[in-house]
């Protein structure tokens, strides 16, 4: 995060302090640019830096080519969020609700799909499904988007779960002592507050979904990573295709965790820095590292 | 069903095996890297906290794939060639690095102020600052977010079986092809990977019961 979050572990250094300092920031800084003139040195030495090998990302056909991946890529993302969030939401209900047979069944499921590879869930859904019915034919689309919202309803289940968990008690005793039952508790008591508490965690979600969604390179759904796929199967500029596809991803990410951040910042200035939010960003950003 | 289990016995323990290793191999290499990554975040000279930012934010978001076929098939490009495990395995550490580093930082920062403070006006310097003082008590805090990291490996290299390596979710791919036999199979590596997020929960438990036994005296203090 920000730079006044970062405690500081040393003290103001003195003049024998700051040239240490200024020393070891010479050499690190020498040695960083050591390694990038080797990494520019190991590309020419390959030929991997001839203009035309990279020129062609500059042709605006392979650049649109590209913009549909990334428009696949949010598409796949957003059509999974909009399911799979308000499924975590109910798994979640489900988990706390005071029904033994409903909360076993619903941790059940969170607990499998939370442990269990999303590629696993993809090829089992490639062959599982051919032989469901006949002639029974999903489009390339929902072999993605569907495990994706199945292993990420898990994970968002645990986000609403915490985030109902960090409503504070006196809200749940002052509702219950106002006479309300457990549904009109939950719909205007605790799920707003809920709500606020999640909201940045749900961000911060959207990236593993966004990350997820690359395995159309595995279901051949022409999103970004697949569409890097078949360029490189033309072109066969391996390197310069992956490379740039990889920083789409990054940046594409980052503005999405630079979003969630400010999102918490002021979420945290407004309930006079609970601390429960960060907590669970970091924790949901812990879990899933695909 | 069983003669498939009966007949892939080997098989599937094999890729079982790699998936343990590349886990286990990912998840000590993460640890190593982030835990350094995360010095250079907090250190006095501020290149190597540049450096240690940048290296985060790309590998926190870089997909684990992309990572992966990058490695794969983009360095041989340029001359460096692995082998497929290793493959796998430096994209595990690269990635799994990054969500170390932010859990170590964050374990940091729930070690109070004056810890610190009291290092230094013992006359400590930086390093025995934070050998002996912080990085001590920060791991107590990171044993459960470093549970989650290790199951995030874990789940993390199921994706070598996309560039090719022989893990269980690639061995399970290749009989369900071979059996068409695919919920069964899928249930059954399902499996594997439970049981090892489950046991990876249990130590991680057993390990915050034993050290919160022996904090006693840290409690009060605060």
């Amino acid at each position: 995060m920000s730079a006044a979050q970062t405690r500081v572990l040393f003290d103001e250094p003195g003049p024998r302090g700051r040239v240490t300092i200024v020393v070891s920031s010479i050499a690190v800084s020498l040695l960083v640019v050591a390694g990038l003139v080797a990494a520019v040195l190991q590309f020419r030495a390959h030929g991997q830096l001839a203009t035309d090998r990279w020129q062609l990302f500059l042709d605006p056909a392979i650049i649109r080519f590209l913009a549909e991946g990334i428009g696949r890529t949010f598409l796949a993302t957003g059509v999974a969020a909009v399911f799979s969030y308000p499924l975590g939401l109910v798994l979640a209900l489900g988990r706390l609700s005071r029904n033994g047979v409903v909360s076993r069944v619903a941790g059940g499921w969170v607990e499998f799909f939370r442990s269990i590879p999303m590629l696993l869930v993809v090829y089992a859904f490639l062959l599982a499904l051919p032989r469901l019915g006949q002639g029974f034919v999903l489009p390339v689309f929902w072999m993605l988007v569907v495990p994706m919202i199945l292993v990420s309803s898990a994970s968002t289940a645990e986000v609403f779960r915490a985030g109902i968990r960090a409503v504070e008690p006196g809200q749940w005793e002052a509702a219950e002592s106002l006479g309300m039952e457990h549904s009109t508790l939950m719909r205007l008591v605790v799920l707003p507050q809920a709500f606020r508490i999640v909201l940045p965690s749900l961000l911060t979600g959207l990236v593993s979904l966004l990350k997820d969604s690359t395995l159309g390179y595995v279901v051949s759904y022409p999103e970004l990573m697949q569409q890097g796929k078949t360029l490189t199967a033309y072109y066969s500029y391996l390197i310069q295709t992956y490379l740039i596809v990889a920083v789409i991803y990054v940046l594409l990410n980052l503005a999405l965790t630079k979003l969630a951040e400010s999102l918490q910042a002021r979420g945290n200035r407004k309930t006079a820095a609970r601390p429960a939010g960060g907590q669970l960003a970091a924790a949901i950003e812990a879990t899933p590292a695909q | 069903m069983i003669e498939i289990l009966r007949d892939n016995a080997g098989f599937l323990a094999q890729g079982a095996l790699v998936t343990v290793l590349l886990t286990v191999i990912g998840f000590l290499g993460a640890s190593v890297l982030g835990t350094v990554t995360a010095i250079f975040r907090v250190s006095p000279i501020a290149p190597l906290r540049w450096v240690g930012t940048i290296y985060v934010e790309f590998f926190r978001n870089i997909p684990l794939l992309s990572l992966l076929v990058l490695i794969t098939f983009g360095l041989p490009e340029i001359g460096l060639l692995l082998p497929l495990f290793w493959c796998g395995a430096v994209g595990l550490i690269l990635s799994g690095s990054a969500f170390v580093c932010e859990t170590v930082r964050s374990g940091i920062n729930t070690v109070s102020l004056g810890q610190s403070e009291a290092a230094r006006a013992l006359g400590m310097s930086f390093t025995q600052q934070l050998r002996l003082i912080i990085l001590p008590q920060a791991f107590r805090k990171m044993i459960q977010p470093m549970v989650n990291v290790f199951i995030g490996v874990l789940i993390g290299s199921s994706l070598v079986a996309a560039v090719g390596v022989s893990d269980i979710t690639n061995v399970t791919q290749q009989l369900n092809i071979r059996y068409a036999e695919a919920v069964f199979l899928f249930l059954l590596s399902g499996g594997v990977y439970l049981l090892l997020a489950m046991g990876a929960g249990g130590v991680g438990g057993a390990l915050e019961r034993r050290l919160s036994r022996s904090r006693i005296s840290s409690r009060g203090a605060k």
